[in-house]
């Protein structure tokens, strides 16, 4: 039933019809079942997402809300029964103190437990295989004995560091990261994940819980010390019973805030060490840069000197999150898309969209048809537009009557001739890199394009005249290649088996 | 079945034309970002050395002067501790500012010298920066894979 023949474009329009008629049941269902999704949606670590991917923090969040129970709790009885009498008798700045602490406690211990840690994506399949390969390489591929485990050596400021593969997230961990069990992401420079802030301490929110567990101490040690100056002055004048009869609420803060110390400003402590030293909690543990080790045991990440290390950790850049939480999926595609607008500019290599496989394959199989259908000659204006298949047909058949090699949509170097056979089609080709690939109501070859325009990103590209077409292509893409057509249909396979 | 089915099902298992070659990390001064400038065998016949290297050490240029820990990075983070980190919310970070920057110049040198040679750069950043894809796409005047032209002109001549 489908005829290879060479092509007149009458003929091709009707062996395309036959094709996509048959396809067009399938083709709608596939429209409406892949609604457009934010990469957080398809996020494969266990954390959990809030505000639309605004807010990621890890599973077990319980903890996190007894936390800010506990300081809204202790810090409002505080405001409501202790300030009243000190800022009278003692400074109203006693209040205004204690609201900024308030304040920057409640805004780092948000941004420490809303942020992106850094999680480092998970490694794309092409990624993930290349390293197999290389890993095989290494080891001389024998299926009798179980391999040696994944690392790999690296030298750091003469210091010998082992860099581990991670099987969860198939990539080899940079220094200093780490993979996290409970939230089941790779971490850089992974600290701890801390329950009491509902989410894991890394690179990217290290400085805030650092500054989170500082001004929570003052905020503590604060609340501590003027609730026993009230305490005392009010005894002075009212006696110690009465004063516990006025404002109870001072004994419960009193109790919070005399537990918590021990612990929070310990933990200050500690962490003042680490980041003076430039060490994580997981590598002070392990004992990683411990001189017990070896003589020749350092940290090579030190800068050497205290204050250069601290400010490091506290003022250097602020890397920005490398999951793009609120972009869109993308389907995947063998070549990747360069982003034009902002949704898509840091992308995730976890676009897990298979759901078009089966139209992919669809769309693949008549494109190479249809590209091997043709001779390979340019100067015949043959036009394979796959008219029926969109819902614009007869304005994509007069646009694109015009001589251009192979009506141009499937191919990428000859992907020019779309943008130039319609002009309307170069706003619609920009949208439709962020990879709405079925998103098509306007005649436009938006299937065809998505996945084999890569190459040819729309920006790249310019929209030249049809008349100085075929030779501005050839001599753009590939100087040698005098047959785009045969690279049309090479595309095709590429595509079909990607599938 | 008529042929043309047959074929298309053996080039389905044939293996993916347009072939990745990843440039990894280069870890030898630490966690900063910088990726190794040895120029991969695969791309040999396909990009002059010399430009290849030129372009990942301008992107290494680039990504240390995003994280340079200096004045500027000072001022910003004290700033950001001053305002409780609230003003990242309305500012961009110098961070994202180079990454704009880098993003930019990939795209150039994709326009000007990658593609015109079928290969094409990703932005390491959508790879989570642990490597820059180089994708390498089949070209026909080189020693290609031979495969993929036997078929393609098997179905050609029908």
């Amino acid at each position: 039933m489908l005829h290879l023949r060479v092509a007149e474009p009458m003929r091709e329009c009707e062996y395309s019809q036959i094709s996509t008629r048959s396809s067009t049941p399938m083709e709608t269902p596939y429209k409406k079942r892949t609604p457009k999704r934010r990469k957080w949606q398809a996020f494969p670590g266990r954390n959990k997402f809030y505000c639309n991917g605004r807010i990621m923090m890890a599973r077990q969040t319980g903890v996190f809300y007894l936390t800010l129970v506990l300081i809204l709790v202790t810090s409002g009885l505080f405001f409501a029964f202790d300030c009243p009498f000190l800022s009278l008798q003692l400074t109203p700045a006693i209040p205004v103190i204690g609201g900024v602490l308030f304040v920057f406690v409640l805004g780092t211990l948000f941004r420490t437990s809303f942020s992106d840690p850094g999680v480092l994506p998970r490694a794309t399949p092409d990624e993930a295989a290349d390293l197999e390969r290389q890993i095989d390489v290494a080891n001389g591929s024998s299926s009798g004995y179980r391999p040696p485990p994944r690392t790999r050596e690296v030298v750091i400021n003469g210091q010998t560091v082992k860099l581990k593969y991670c099987f969860t997230c198939k990539i080899f961990r940079p220094p200093r990261a780490s993979h996290c069990s409970l939230c089941d992401n790779c971490v850089e420079r992974f600290d701890h994940h801390c329950p009491w802030v509902g989410n894991c301490v890394g690179k990217r929110n290290y400085r805030f819980f650092y500054m989170f567990i500082l001004s929570l101490s003052c905020l503590t040690i604060f609340i501590f010390a003027f609730v026993i100056t009230h305490v005392i002055l009010r005894s002075h004048r009212y006696g110690f019973l009465n004063t516990l009869k006025d404002s109870p609420a001072s004994v419960l803060e009193v109790v919070v805030c005399f537990f918590s110390v021990w612990s929070i400003v310990g933990l200050s402590g500690f962490h003042t060490y680490l980041i003076s030293s430039n060490q994580t909690t997981n590598e002070d543990i392990k004992g990683s840069w411990s001189s017990k080790r070896g003589k020749g045991n350092y940290n090579p990440y030190s800068y050497g000197n205290i204050f250069t290390n601290c400010c490091a950790a506290l003022c250097g850049p602020l890397p920005p999150s490398l999951i793009d939480r609120r972009g869109f999926v993308q389907s995947d595609t063998p070549h990747p898309i360069p982003p034009t607008n902002g949704t898509t500019m840091y992308g995730s290599t976890q676009s897990q969209s298979h759901m078009c496989d089966q139209a992919q394959c669809i769309q693949s199989t008549k494109f190479v048809l249809q590209a091997a259908a043709t001779p390979l000659l340019q100067s015949e204006p043959v036009i394979l537009t796959d008219e029926a298949f969109l819902p614009g047909r007869t304005s994509l058949g007069g646009s694109c009557s015009g001589a251009l090699p192979l009506g141009g949509h499937p191919t990428p170097p000859t992907s020019t001739p779309n943008l130039s056979c319609d002009n309307d089609m170069l706003p619609l080709r920009n949208e439709q890199s962020d990879g709405l690939r079925h998103h098509h109501t306007d005649g436009c070859h938006h299937h065809f394009l998505t996945p084999e325009e890569a190459p040819s990103p729309p920006g790249m590209l310019p929209c030249v005249s049809p008349l100085g077409h075929s030779h501005t292509i050839q001599g753009f893409y590939n100087p040698a290649s005098q047959d785009s057509l045969h690279e049309d249909s090479v595309r095709g396979l590429v595509k079909l088996s990607s599938v | 079945l008529p042929p043309q089915f047959h074929n298309l099902q053996e080039l389905r298992q044939s293996p993916s034309l347009a072939t990745k070659v990843f440039i990894q990390r280069d870890y030898s001064e630490g966690t900063v970002c910088r990726f190794q400038t040895k120029f991969p065998s695969e791309l040999g016949s396909r990009i002059e050395r010399m430009l290849f290297e030129d372009t990942v050490k301008t992107l290494n240029t680039y990504y240390a002067e995003a994280e340079k820990v200096g004045g500027q990075s000072y001022m910003e983070g004290c700033l950001a501790c001053a305002t409780a980190y609230f003003i990242f919310l309305c500012m961009e970070t110098r961070y994202e500012k180079v990454l704009k920057k880098i993003s930019g110049y990939i795209q150039e040198q994709n326009e000007k010298i990658y593609a015109p040679r079928g290969l094409l750069l990703t932005d390491p950043v959508e790879r989570g920066m642990r490597v820059i894809e180089v994708s390498v796409f089949e070209d026909r005047g080189s020693s290609g894979s031979s495969p993929s032209s036997n078929v393609s002109s098997g179905i050609s001549q029908r």
